[in-house]
């Protein structure tokens, strides 16, 4: 099935108006492995009908990764630049699969003249499936699988999203097993905060190895994660134990639009 | 008569002390910037009523808890205890609330006598879990020497604190029933809980004549031994880790309020941005207010930092939640959020002190980078487990953020990595290297 994947300037060339932007955020756009990621949620976002549309050449970084490294100034240059093209097309609503543009986009942002309704994507698609247009009844792709989610630390702890993804994975008809550290008290993968562009500091452990670690202790077949960072983490923690063959590291939405079939 | 006079010069010194060691931490806590945590009152009064009053947080380790609970609530109910001994102490009476209140005293004084004795058990328990069971959290290496005896010292006063009220309990109760009390009475008992039980256990001692005046010294050194520790604890709090007793409080009034992921926005920043981005500003206009000094970016030192950071930093007991729980920390980097705490409090106290000695512009040639290391401060994921952790709302994360602002736009310091990543970001609009014109290209691929 082809993506159906208009732009802003695509949607105002025909004179029409997208209910919500999406966000598609620098790994979403280049990462090999988060760029699945993006098309399983188009194709969520086609197969609902949902009126949305990318910037395209036209989005840039949040400039997230230059704020958590103290550079305010790339950040703020960033956040202008995006505010002025997303006020342009007069945006309202915004989802995203990565919960650093997430967060960057929701919180730091109207300070700086953009103010937007921003939402994550497991929310978005949690909303999909309330309101009856997405249907996973009967769907038998994870019934029964152990599945465990990893908390994305941009997506909890610095925003309270905990329920969206869980109430997800249940949707799924899967057994949904927490790690030992979960929630408010989940550990970090290791990418925050610009680390996923450096070396970890001197240390004797690596994070996501240690979280890789929890993950396993549940004896989960599946790691469910809701951001692309993340991911890369716990999937080279996985490889790391040599449990890529058995475990895998699948986004929310990849879940569900495994599980609809899309 | 003497005795008051001795009494009432030992409160003097001791509340007068005392509030000349308040005002010299609070003006080092307003050396800090300035930030806006009034507004939305109700909401704070509600965060201060759970998470310091209520103690909300500590629950999320129940057996901590509930030893601090006991310490907690017998420290709070025995302050009414403390006031008659106040009054007592000014009035030359004995145990005056004992004719206001009569069998309410009773339930009073047994109440708080079951408390001590919870709190002197929880007291016990506390010193083994450092020093015995060494439990790894208050065992760190940045524990090591000072706050370790700190720490100690304080348990140790709360024993001895409890043991006077116990021993003037006691002697009191055993006077009483001999008839040797400075209480006019008939013949019979206060009927204290716990120190009733212990004069059953003493009294064949007394009823064989055992002189009373060594009841009365004990009753005396008791009440005396109580009111000597409660103004050595009070003078001592201000140096000590133990101040979150008092700061808990208007620490958590003053809390973070918004979402955790927002970093404070650089308002100094955002001006020039402005002016870099319009067209039409005049590069050679003058500053709006020419007379305000440039504000360095991000934090060297501790007066960069807010005042909350600094409240923060006294408030402080540190306990090692945020530590125990950091990612960077449990894989063995050097970080630990309770060291920047520590070292910022350090910090801070040695720059009020050459501010009172030497004049507000004196340098000493050191900052909080003497205290804190580089390699500290970029192990930090950003991830929020050590705020989110503590027990009394302190945000070690905002000051790791204003160093590493520091270090990057004051000083271009950061690890190679970053420098490319932020080239980057400047020139193709991403952390990494691909063209901006590829941005869509996934749309097309299969």
């Amino acid at each position: 099935m082809s993506l159906n994947v208009p732009t802003m300037a695509e949607m105002m060339a025909k004179g029409e108006t997208a209910d919500v932007l999406f966000w598609v955020g620098c790994a979403g756009s280049f990462d090999d492995r988060a760029k699945k990621i993006t098309k399983a949620l188009v194709k969520i976002l086609n197969h609902c009908n949902v009126k949305f549309a990318v910037l395209g050449t036209e989005e840039s970084c949040t400039g997230d990764p230059a704020k958590r490294a103290g550079n305010e100034f790339t950040f703020q240059m960033q956040a202008m630049m995006n505010i002025q093209v997303l006020n342009g097309y007069e945006v309202k609503k915004i989802v995203t699969a990565c919960p650093h543009c997430f967060n960057t986009l929701k919180n730091e942002y109207p300070e700086l003249g953009g103010s937007y309704e921003v939402v994550h994507h497991t929310q978005l698609i949690q909303d999909l499936i309330n309101t009856g247009k997405l249907a996973l009844e009967g769907s038998q792709t994870y019934k029964g699988k152990k599945i465990t989610f990893h908390d994305p630390c941009y997506l909890g702890r610095a925003n309270d999203v905990y329920e969206a993804p869980r109430a997800l994975i249940e949707k799924l008809d899967a057994e949904l097993v927490e790690m030992k550290r979960c929630k408010t008290k989940g550990l970090c993968c290791g990418a925050g905060g610009a680390q996923m562009f450096k070396e970890a500091e001197k240390g004797n452990k690596e994070i996501n190895v240690e979280r890789t670690e929890d993950a396993l202790e549940t004896h989960a077949g599946i790691i469910a994660t809701g951001c692309p960072f993340c991911n890369t983490m716990m999937t080279d923690g996985v490889k790391n134990f040599n449990k890529e063959d058995e475990i895998k590291v699948l986004d929310v939405a990849e879940l569900i639009a495994n599980a609809a079939e899309l | 008569m003497i005795q008051i006079i001795v009494f009432a010069l030992i409160s003097i010194v001791g509340f007068g002390v005392f509030g000349y060691n308040i005002w010299k931490v609070r003006s080092n806590i307003l050396l800090g910037r300035d930030i806006d945590r009034k507004g939305n009152s109700s909401e704070r009064w509600k965060t201060m009523f759970l998470v310091a009053f209520g103690q909300q947080k500590m629950f999320s380790r129940p057996i901590p808890a509930l030893l601090h609970l006991a310490l907690y609530v017998a420290f709070v109910i025995t302050q009414i205890e403390l006031i008659e001994i106040i009054v007592d102490g000014l009035t030359g009476n004995h145990r005056v609330f004992y004719f206001a209140l009569g069998g309410f005293y009773t339930f009073m004084i047994s109440f708080i006598e079951v408390l001590s004795l919870l709190a002197l058990i929880a007291t016990f328990a506390f010193l083994a879990r450092r020093n015995l069971l060494k439990l790894p959290r208050l065992n760190m290496k940045e524990l090591v020497g000072w706050p370790t005896k700190d720490a100690n010292l304080i348990l140790i006063m709360e024993i001895v604190l409890v043991t006077c009220i116990f021993t003037m309990n006691t002697t009191d109760e055993i006077l009483y029933r001999i008839g040797g009390s400075h209480v006019d009475h008939a013949n019979g008992s206060f009927g204290f809980l716990i120190s009733n039980c212990i004069a059953d256990m003493l009294m064949p001692l007394f009823a064989q004549g055992y002189p009373t005046s060594t009841l009365e010294v004990l009753e005396r050194i008791g009440w005396w031994g109580h009111i000597a520790m409660v103004f050595a604890f009070l003078n001592y709090l201000p140096y000590s880790k133990h101040f979150h007793i008092v700061l808990a409080f208007p620490n958590t009034y003053f809390s973070n309020l918004e979402k955790k992921g927002r970093f404070t926005n650089m308002e100094s920043v955002t001006n020039e941005v402005k002016l870099m981005m319009d067209p039409n500003a005049d590069p050679y206009a003058a500053p709006a207010d020419s007379n305000a000094a440039p504000q360095r970016f991000g934090a060297k030192d501790v007066q960069d930092l807010t005042w909350k950071n600094l409240l923060d930093a006294y408030t402080c007991t540190e306990c090692g939640r945020c530590t125990s729980s950091c990612p960077a920390n449990q894989t063995g980097k050097l970080l630990s959020p309770r060291k920047i705490m520590m070292d910022t409090r350090d910090r801070l106290v040695e720059v009020g002190e050459n501010i009172r000695q030497h004049g507000k512009d004196y340098d000493d040639g050191k900052s909080l980078f003497s205290y804190i290391s580089e390699e500290e401060i970029w192990a930090c994921t950003s991830c929020n487990a050590c705020v989110d952790e503590c027990p009394v709302n302190i945000d070690p994360l905002s000051i790791i953020i204003d160093l590493r602002r520091y270090l990057v736009m004051e000083e271009s310091k950061m690890p190679t990595e970053l420098t490319g990543m932020l080239t980057n970001i400047e020139n193709n609009g991403a952390p990494w290297q691909f063209s901006p014109s590829d941005r869509l290209n996934w749309a097309k691929e299969d």
